[in-house]
């Protein structure tokens, strides 16, 4: 039993983000898949704020919110340090972790999510967000933070597989190599990475993943 | 008359060594508030920007702002924040941060010897950080359609703000401070909002003193700290600024 659980879900980039701290900095940790929509007592004891996952609990003390996560295992595990030295430097990190998480989401789930007038604008905007992303948020080093991975890769983390997936599943694609070089680049060395590597839900899964929730929203939309 | 000589020389030596060392400090003062230049772009009735001006006030950094025009804005502000274009943007040595939340952090790292506004404990750290992101998840955008808001949907939205404000008291139980005996990130975070309280209430016809008294109370005790007063602008103030705003949007 390690003093280390996390309950997440397994379609849910946020969850996948902790799990890719934890494991580069080598903690050990259980991990409990919450069965949604049925989300279990020691969920809703955990965050009864928001009740949602990822939560973190170490040593019986639950931490809640994803990016809230990440500063603390940074923090309480200072090897193989995901954050820059300089406070400067690592201002600039947050920065673009919270433009990552803010943008990625609402943006990208209306592209996903949604038909006609609306997705058209989703579309728009979703351009825009990887317009910003190319040109001024990933600089011209391996990654982010430079030549190894950190919070920032981690938070825009969900590009690869997940957004892939939406854009299969939508049937547009908006991450073009020809127009979006540095971010493919990016991707592409992301996904090397041997703890991302070994750590993405199953492509064929959360292809029929979305693929069920995309219909739904489809269905709901045509009421 | 030797004696009273070298006993001169010895005297002015003294005094020489005691001028050039102060000397020296003055220069390595002066050189080090030469380094840290510090500009604050700021808009006066934002939350987000009396966050930073109330952070700098506490850890006594001199500073020189400007005030922006939203409607119309500067070059600088385009340059130094080219992403959002909002304030605050708080400039150090020619270097931008922007969003007011990595800024205080900011602040809190490089003027760490000084009213520290995190915790040592990253446990403690991470449930400061979570009610600050709850803070900013919610009273702003609940606080707009409460102001702007009509009917239903004001109704609905005044009963957010409640609850949000009733679990904010909730976190705050007994406590002096959220911060616990002095103020921290969360009571900088949410203490701009008290400003803007009276605005809430008038739009909406409700009284928040009235649900949420201890944390009300709590801003009051806030107040009395002149680092957060002379950050405030007074509500009256932000309640004009309301009215012309409603006015421009034909609310």
């Amino acid at each position: 039993m390690e003093e280390v659980k996390l309950h997440g879900f397994w379609p849910s980039p946020f969850s996948y983000r902790v799990i890719w701290a934890l494991k580069l900095k080598g903690v050990k940790y259980d991990y409990i898949e919450e069965d949604f929509p049925n989300k279990s007592k020691l969920l809703l004891q955990y965050n009864p704020v928001h009740k949602k996952i990822p939560v973190l609990v170490h040593r019986g003390k639950p931490v809640a919110e994803s990016l809230i996560i990440l500063e603390y295992i940074e923090e309480t595990w200072p090897e193989n340090p995901l954050l820059p030295k300089d406070a400067y430097e690592r201002a600039m990190a947050r920065f673009w972790i919270k433009y990552g998480d803010e943008k990625g989401g609402p943006t990208f789930y209306s592209f996903f999510l949604s038909v006609g007038e609306e997705q058209e604008k989703a579309i728009k905007e979703t351009m825009e967000v990887l317009k910003v992303l190319e040109e001024k948020g990933l600089g011209d080093k391996k990654f982010v933070g430079g030549d190894t991975i950190g919070l920032v890769d981690i938070t825009f983390g969900w590009l690869p597989r997940w957004f892939e997936c939406m854009e299969e599943v939508v049937g547009v694609k908006l991450l073009q190599p020809t127009t979006f070089p540095r971010l493919h680049a990016w991707m592409e060395n992301f996904k090397e990475v041997p703890v991302i590597k070994e750590n993405l839900p199953d492509h064929e899964k959360l292809l029929a993943h979305f693929k069920r929730i995309r219909e739904s929203s489809v269905a709901d939309t045509m009421k | 008359c030797w004696i009273s000589g070298q006993a001169l020389l010895g005297s002015s030596r003294i005094i020489f060594s005691v001028l050039i060392k102060n000397l020296r400090e003055r220069d390595l003062q002066t050189v080090r508030q030469m380094e840290d230049n510090v500009v604050l772009l700021d808009f006066w009735p934002s939350s987000f920007g009396m966050r930073v001006r109330i952070a700098l006030a506490e850890k006594g950094i001199k500073y020189e702002s400007h005030e922006e025009n939203l409607l119309d804005k500067s070059p600088l502000l385009v340059e130094m924040n080219p992403v959002h274009k909002l304030i605050p943007v708080l400039i150090h040595n020619g270097k931008p941060i922007c969003e007011s939340l990595i800024i205080l952090q900011y602040i809190d790292e490089v003027w760490h010897d000084k009213s520290p506004l995190l915790p040592s404990d990253p446990c403690k750290r991470s449930q400061a950080r979570f009610w600050a992101d709850y803070i900013d998840k919610k009273i702003y955008s609940i606080g707009k359609r409460v102001m702007m808001g009509k009917g239903e949907e004001q109704e609905v939205a005044k009963k957010e703000l409640i609850e949000c404000l009733k679990t904010l008291e909730g976190e705050l139980g007994d406590k002096l401070y959220f911060g616990g005996e002095t103020i921290g990130l969360v009571d900088v975070a949410l203490v701009p909002f008290y400003t803007w309280f009276y605005s809430y209430e008038t739009c909406g016809n409700f009284s928040i003193e009235a649900e949420c008294p201890k944390l009300v109370a709590w801003a009051k005790r806030c107040m009395e700290r002149e680092t957060i007063s002379k950050s405030l602008p007074d509500p009256h103030k932000i309640y004009s600024f309301v009215l012309q705003l409603k006015q421009k949007l034909g609310k």
